[in-house]
């Protein structure tokens, strides 16, 4: 065991696929010598060489394209997106191109893509780089969205995201990079894709979230904790697709729920989860569905960013108002 | 004041335009223009080639009857293009990988895909879309391919598979697409072994060569990608095969990427869902065209030397035609598509959900 910070438990992850698989290749902008804008490739180019971990030209669709015919040719691409802004550059390759390789040759053909990417406010970022796009991604079918919250997940779920045989696109929270150190195995080992996490029990309420917004529920939990309320919080970890039996277990125990996201309130993975909800456990509650997301405005300039992202005293006064419905 | 002393951009600009002539071995008349290039093809690879070109005219004809009484999905008519398709395509080997877009079908079957598989993708059937050839199925969006075949040369690249290229195909109109510029520049980065094909038809749908670029020539959109490119007249097979043939040797030599513009015209509509060119073009703009036909040109040098008539043309086309109408009974008994199996392809290990649903659909398909 090592305290890691997320940023080192994905290197960690990234070294271990790269020694396990010669078929594995790291690809993006700076990720070769200068180790990624933000390290996380840190160190592989020296160890594995330049065959195998490379920069690229400055192009998304490029550098995604690239990813989609290596993956013709038997390799495992993990392609990096420096920031998550930059792939409506690269929608096509992905939603257009990988997610349908499965799908065009029957199966016969696969593209075994893994896109890192970062996202998430909080860090006062120039614009378009921070911003939840996860949204766009949930709908593309054949593609799996996986947003860990922790350096344990990020690392566990990194393993097995590359070792999937279909694309996942594989989002990194930028608060998170370096403001949490957990305790993690130095090996090898994997978390479940499709997998939600149940991070503390609870009876009175559950809340479902996912990247940073976990932290911010269990702020929100310790609060109403004080007030004797028990919190279940539910880390969905793989959005796309959403393990809704987690959620509907929790729910025939609390019988009240509060969905929470980082990103715009409409149409996304929250309002996914309350449609589930809706059609498949509404008879489980007592009270309507609570939603705690971001306002539905464009993504904030740096300096709207802390009071637009939903924080820890949203939850609770929702949390409040489902619990005395 | 622009200071002419310092830098001429007028004179900058005319030298743009400044450029070779379209390699040609056959001229418009069938007249030989480059002796020693002619001299290299025996009269059994003339007589192939020729084969090849009515091949593709008779499966151009048979399409659209087939389109007209309705058994064809979606078709890109591909006449007059038979010596920029065909030739190019002879001179790849079959180890080579394939992204075709969608007017490249019959290079697909050249290739190694079957006439039914192609009439399936036409179709919109699953099977049309699993080929015995290196190849991806015939691309939709203009310019991914070109990105693909960027990651494809440069997988061939590390897997160090000798004697072996990707080659992909794009139109006039696909070269505005940014992605094309992408895919170019990526693969000369890498010195990835691809070959660029550019087969300018006249046309992307009704928008005419002219209004896409302000660029002399396509072949020029290589260039900034540091990719040694050329023109060839895309109506001399002779011409097309040739210079596909020295792309790909200088390519296998490990010098990198090459792209090469075919001069070529699309007789016919650009596809067979109902698009008139006669809203676009006019017939003395389509004429000279066929006077430049690339079956025409080659057929009256095989006729000057004995070796094709008529007669026999016409028994080939007849043969041809025959087993075209064979080819599509085959595809009439592909069997259905299930709902199913869509969910059942659409991921490796299907989702909680995708099995409830897989389930759903496999209990109302077997009734």
């Amino acid at each position: 065991m090592s305290k890691k910070t997320y940023i080192q438990a994905i290197t960690d992850a990234l070294d271990i696929v790269l020694e396990d698989d010669p078929k594995t290749l790291i690809f993006g902008e700076d990720v070769g010598k200068n180790g990624g804008v933000f390290r996380t490739t840190q160190g592989l180019q020296d160890k594995y060489g330049e065959d195998r971990v490379f920069d690229t030209p400055l192009a998304e669709s490029g550098i995604l394209g690239l990813a989609t015919g290596l993956g013709l040719k038997g390799f495992r691409p993990i392609p990096e997106i420096q920031f998550m802004g930059f792939s409506f550059e690269a929608i096509d390759q992905i939603a257009g191109q990988q997610a349908r390789m499965r799908f065009r040759f029957n199966g016969k053909q696969t593209s075994p893509v893994t896109i890192r990417t970062p996202y998430g406010g909080g860090t006062h970022t120039a614009e378009m780089h921070a911003d939840n796009l996860e949204n766009f991604f949930t709908g593309v079918p054949g593609l799996r969205v996986v947003m860990p919250s922790n350096p344990y997940d990020a690392k566990g779920l990194l393993i097995s995201s590359v070792e999937n045989n279909d694309p996942v696109m594989f989002l990194e929270n930028l608060k998170l990079y370096r403001s949490m150190k957990d305790d993690i195995p130095d090996g090898k080992y994997t978390v479940p894709l499709d997998k939600a996490n149940v991070v503390q029990e609870g009876t009175d309420l559950t809340i479902v979230a996912y990247g940073a917004e976990v932290n911010e529920a269990k702020k929100a939990a310790e609060t109403l904790a004080k007030d004797n309320i028990s919190v279940e919080i539910i880390d969905l970890r793989t959005v796309s697709p959403i393990d809704t039996a987690t959620i509907f277990k929790s729910l025939e125990k609390t019988h009240k729920v509060v969905v929470v996201q980082e990103a715009q309130k409409m149409a996304g993975v929250g309002a996914q989860v309350a449609s589930a909800i809706s059609e498949d456990a509404i008879l489980s509650l007592d009270a309507p569905i609570g939603r705690v997301a971001a306002p539905n405005s464009v993504y904030p300039f740096a300096q709207g960013e802390d009071y637009w992202i939903p924080g820890a005293d949203e939850i609770v006064e929702k949390a409040n108002e489902i619990l005395n419905y | 004041m622009a200071n002419k002393s310092v830098v001429d951009f007028e004179a900058i600009k005319k030298d743009l335009a400044n450029l070779p002539k379209p390699i040609q071995i056959l001229d418009e008349n069938s007249k030989v223009v480059d002796q020693d290039a002619f001299d290299s093809f025996s009269d059994d690879d003339l007589v192939e080639f020729m084969k090849k070109m009515v091949w593709e005219r008779a499966l151009h004809e048979q399409t659209m009857n087939f389109s007209r009484q309705g058994r064809m999905g979606f078709y890109a008519p591909t006449e007059g293009e038979e010596a920029s398709e065909m030739g190019t395509v002879l001179a790849m080997k079959k180890q080579d990988y394939l992204l075709p877009a969608y007017r490249d079908v019959p290079q697909l079957i050249q290739h190694g895909a079957t006439v039914t598989e192609a009439y399936l993708w036409s179709r919109g059937h699953v099977l049309g879309n699993e080929y015995k050839a290196n190849s991806m199925m015939p691309q939709i969006i203009i310019g991914a391919a070109y990105d693909e075949a960027a990651g494809v040369g440069l997988g061939i690249k590390k897997n160090k598979e000798e004697d072996t290229i990707a080659f992909t195909y794009t139109g006039d109109g696909g070269t505005s697409q940014g992605d094309s510029y992408e895919g170019m520049n990526f693969a000369g980065a890498y010195q990835a072994p691809v070959l660029f094909i550019v087969q300018n038809n006249g046309f992307a749908i009704s928008t005419p060569r002219k209004k896409q670029t302000a660029a002399p020539a396509l072949s020029q959109k290589a260039v900034a990608a540091g990719i040694p490119s050329v023109q060839v007249d895309g109506m001399d097979i002779l011409a097309c095969y040739t210079v596909a043939k020295a792309a790909r040797d200088y390519i296998t030599a490990g010098n990198g990427p090459v792209m090469i513009e075919t001069l070529t015209y699309r007789y016919g509509a650009h596809s067979s869902a109902g698009d008139d060119p006669k809203r676009y073009r006019t017939e003395e703009e389509v004429k000279p065209w066929h006077e430049k036909d690339p079956l025409i040109r080659l057929r009256k040098v095989l006729e000057d030397k004995g070796l094709w008539s008529d007669e026999q043309e016409d028994k080939l086309v007849e043969e041809y035609k025959a087993s075209f109408k064979d080819d599509i009974k085959e595809a009439d008994a592909a069997p259905k598509d299930e709902v199913s199996d869509m969910l059942k392809r659409t991921f490796e290990i299907p989702t909680p959900e995708m099995k409830q649903e897989i389930e759903k659909f496999e209990a109302k398909e077997s009734n």
